[in-house]
């Protein structure tokens, strides 16, 4: 589903040229449960914002479901990110002046969805978080681990076949950051292709498949024979 | 996005930002009401005029003597030399005139009038009983020079409520003898209070007989001649056969200006008009700063709520809907602001109306209208820069709050 093929992505600061990702060759299948790891700077963000279109490469190419993403406009890619991919930010990202179920609603009012299917999957989508007893809750009003699943819900409630989470537990204390692993672990055993990246190894050792990167570059690539428990 | 989902949700960061929301408003809603307010003067200002002119008599045709250069109308003829004298004979004359029904020749000056050791200085009028249709003044108390004529005078007088009051208090004036100037006459009525007119307060003068008036300030010569047209259509008529009579009498040249109400009336409404647009349009500067202001603020709220466009890209947002989104909140605050502004605008404009009850401030629709388009209009057009640049944001940066 995934193919980075040669892939790199350098920045110019002053003139100096960073190098983000550094020739990245990588494929990812439909269902995987993928960490990825490294050292703070290493480029984990850089490749998980590539995989979610948010930024292009350099160099190289990105083939996503068979098509080359380079081929496609700035509205192809933003309807690609509401359809087929999620995202889950370790800032949470919601709005604060909108209650749970309309941040969770959000993705669907951008998509232009009617009312009716909206309010049903808005519900469902809260209720596979846990919180169908918050959504009139404004952001402010709820805990860390419960702000981070209104942010899993509106991720999963287009129905996307990729979630990414940036450090989805780097702002939350140790039994949240588990459930919220739980979650996520869960929606990819229904068949969700989930792509975490983490310095934490307890969370990032969970994962089947173990990415590590190291100065933009794939150093380590490891899939166990099954998930530990 | 649909509409209704696009309103809300501006709507909600306008709730959400009540301070910044509440200067735009104020901002738009202080351009919009100046506009209301000030065409609303400008109209009240042309009302007051052409009502004073509309208030010398239906059908008014005016005779002055001395011909002015400029044949529209204006100020000019009203002030026109006098090279020949205009004679109550010339007045008579005009009667052949089968588009004239009426005609009141009229003397003015000015004289001492005294009674029981009281004294005024007031406006005399010369005239004959013809002038009360003409003008449409109504008496108060008694008639207007009985038994008077064009030809014939007597020594009777009419005279004004203040006069009234000053010379005669408590007094019942019909009957008692005044004087005015060095002659002596006897009060007949007492006019009504209700008329005004453009040149003097009809409660200060004393209208005596022509004649009487001739005699008494020594001269021939009549200050106008006022003319009632049998209607409407036939005041054209009046005034070419009014040209024809007097260029016959005086040795054919035509010495006499011969002016309409009417002509003076829309010479006033041109003027009163272009001022109330050029009030207007003063006033309409104040809403593009208003418009400056919304574009400044709107900015500032692109740069409060990056991270909030940062996420919206990265739910899937295209451009053009985020572009929507803010030009919306930017077009709700213009109308928002437009709305009070047009409510402020007609509050203020019957508080005007209170102030000064002799004007009538009803702001012109064209003007709220165009206000009110001009509010809408700086919305979209100062609202759409701030937009474009919270659509092009980077939405990684965004993110990041940078
Ligand atoms: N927008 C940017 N401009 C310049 N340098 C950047 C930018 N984004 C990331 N970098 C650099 O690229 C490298 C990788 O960053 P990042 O992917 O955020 O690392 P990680 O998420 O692994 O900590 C770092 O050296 C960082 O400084
Ligand atoms: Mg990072």
């Amino acid at each position: 589903m995934i193919k980075l093929d040669h892939l790199s992505r350098y920045f110019q600061v002053g003139d100096q040229s960073v190098h983000a990702l550094d020739d990245v060759t990588l494929n990812i299948d439909t269902g995987e449960y993928v960490s990825i790891m490294g050292p703070s700077g290493s480029g984990k963000s850089t490749l998980l914002n590539i995989l979610g279109l948010l930024d292009t490469p350099t160099d190289g190419e990105y083939w996503l479901n068979g098509i080359n993403t380079s081929s496609m406009d700035s509205d192809a890619h933003a309807s690609t990110r509401q359809t087929r991919i999620g995202f889950i930010f370790q800032a949470f990202h919601l709005v604060p002046r909108m209650s749970a179920f309309e941040n969770v609603e959000l993705p669907m009012v951008l998509a232009e969805m009617d009312k009716n299917e909206r309010h049903q999957r808005g519900h469902r989508a809260l209720e596979r978080v846990g919180l169908l007893s918050r959504v009139d809750h404004r952001p402010d009003q709820l805990s860390g681990g419960e702000r981070q699943r209104v942010a899993i819900a509106r991720a999963i409630v287009m129905e996307p076949r990729i979630l990414l989470a940036d450090e989805p537990t780097g702002n939350l204390d140790t039994v949240s950051g588990k459930e919220i692993v739980a979650i996520i672990e869960e929606l990819n055993a229904q068949g969700l292709t989930l792509i975490v990246v983490t310095h934490d190894p307890k969370i990032g050792g969970h994962a089947r498949r173990r990415i590590r990167l190291l100065d933009g570059k794939v150093v380590r690539d490891e899939t166990s024979p099954a998930v530990p428990s | 996005m649909k509409l209704r989902d696009r309103n809300s949700i501006a709507l909600g960061a306008l709730i959400r930002y009540p301070l910044r929301t509440l200067m735009m408003l104020t901002a738009t809603a202080m351009g919009v009401a100046a506009v209301v307010v000030l065409t609303s003067l400008g109209e009240a200002a042309r009302g007051f005029v052409a009502a004073e002119f509309q208030a010398l008599g239906t059908h008014l045709v005016i005779v002055i003597p001395g011909k002015s250069e400029t044949s529209g109308g204006g100020l000019g003829m009203m002030i026109g030399q006098t090279p020949r004298d205009l004679t109550i004979e010339d007045a008579r004359a005009l009667l052949r005139s089968p588009a004239v029904e009426n005609i009141a020749p009229l003397m003015v000056g000015s004289a001492s009038v005294t009674y029981n050791g009281l004294e005024r200085e007031s406006p005399i009028l010369g005239s004959t009983p013809e002038l009360l249709d003409i003008r449409q003044w109504t008496m108060a108390l008694g008639r207007f020079l009985p038994n008077v004529t064009s030809e014939r005078g007597a020594a009777v007088c009419v005279i004004g409520e203040i006069v009234r009051q000053e010379l005669f208090r408590e007094e019942p004036p019909i009957g008692k003898w005044i004087r005015v100037g060095d002659r002596r006459c006897r009060v007949t009525g007492v006019l009504g209070s209700a008329g005004r007119s453009v040149m003097v307060d009809v409660g200060k003068i004393v209208v005596i007989p022509v004649v009487s008036a001739q005699s008494l300030f020594n001269s021939p010569s009549l200050f106008r001649i006022l003319i009632r047209a049998k209607s409407r259509e036939s005041m054209v008529a009046a005034q070419n056969d009014v040209k024809r009579i007097i260029r016959e009498r005086h040795q054919g040249e035509e010495d006499v200006t011969v002016i309409t109400q009417d002509a003076v009336i829309a010479t006033f409404d041109g003027i009163f008009t272009v001022l109330t647009f050029a009030l207007g349009g003063i006033a309409a500067i104040s809403l593009v700063v208003a418009g400056v202001l919304i574009m400044n603020v709107m900015l500032i709220a692109v740069s409060q709520r990056t991270r909030e466009i940062g996420l919206l890209k990265a739910l899937g947002a295209r451009q053009r809907q985020i572009t929507a989104l803010f030009l919306t909140e930017a077009i709700f605050l213009a109308a928002m602001g437009a709305v009070v502004g047009v409510l402020l605008g007609y509050l203020a404009s019957s508080g005007l109306g209170l102030v000064y009850p002799d004007l009538v401030f009803r702001p012109p629709l064209w003007a709220v209208a165009s206000a009110v388009l001009t509010a809408l209009a700086c919305g979209v057009i100062f609202g759409i820069s701030p937009a474009r640049r919270a659509a092009r944001l980077d939405p990684i940066k965004a993110l990041a709050g940078k």
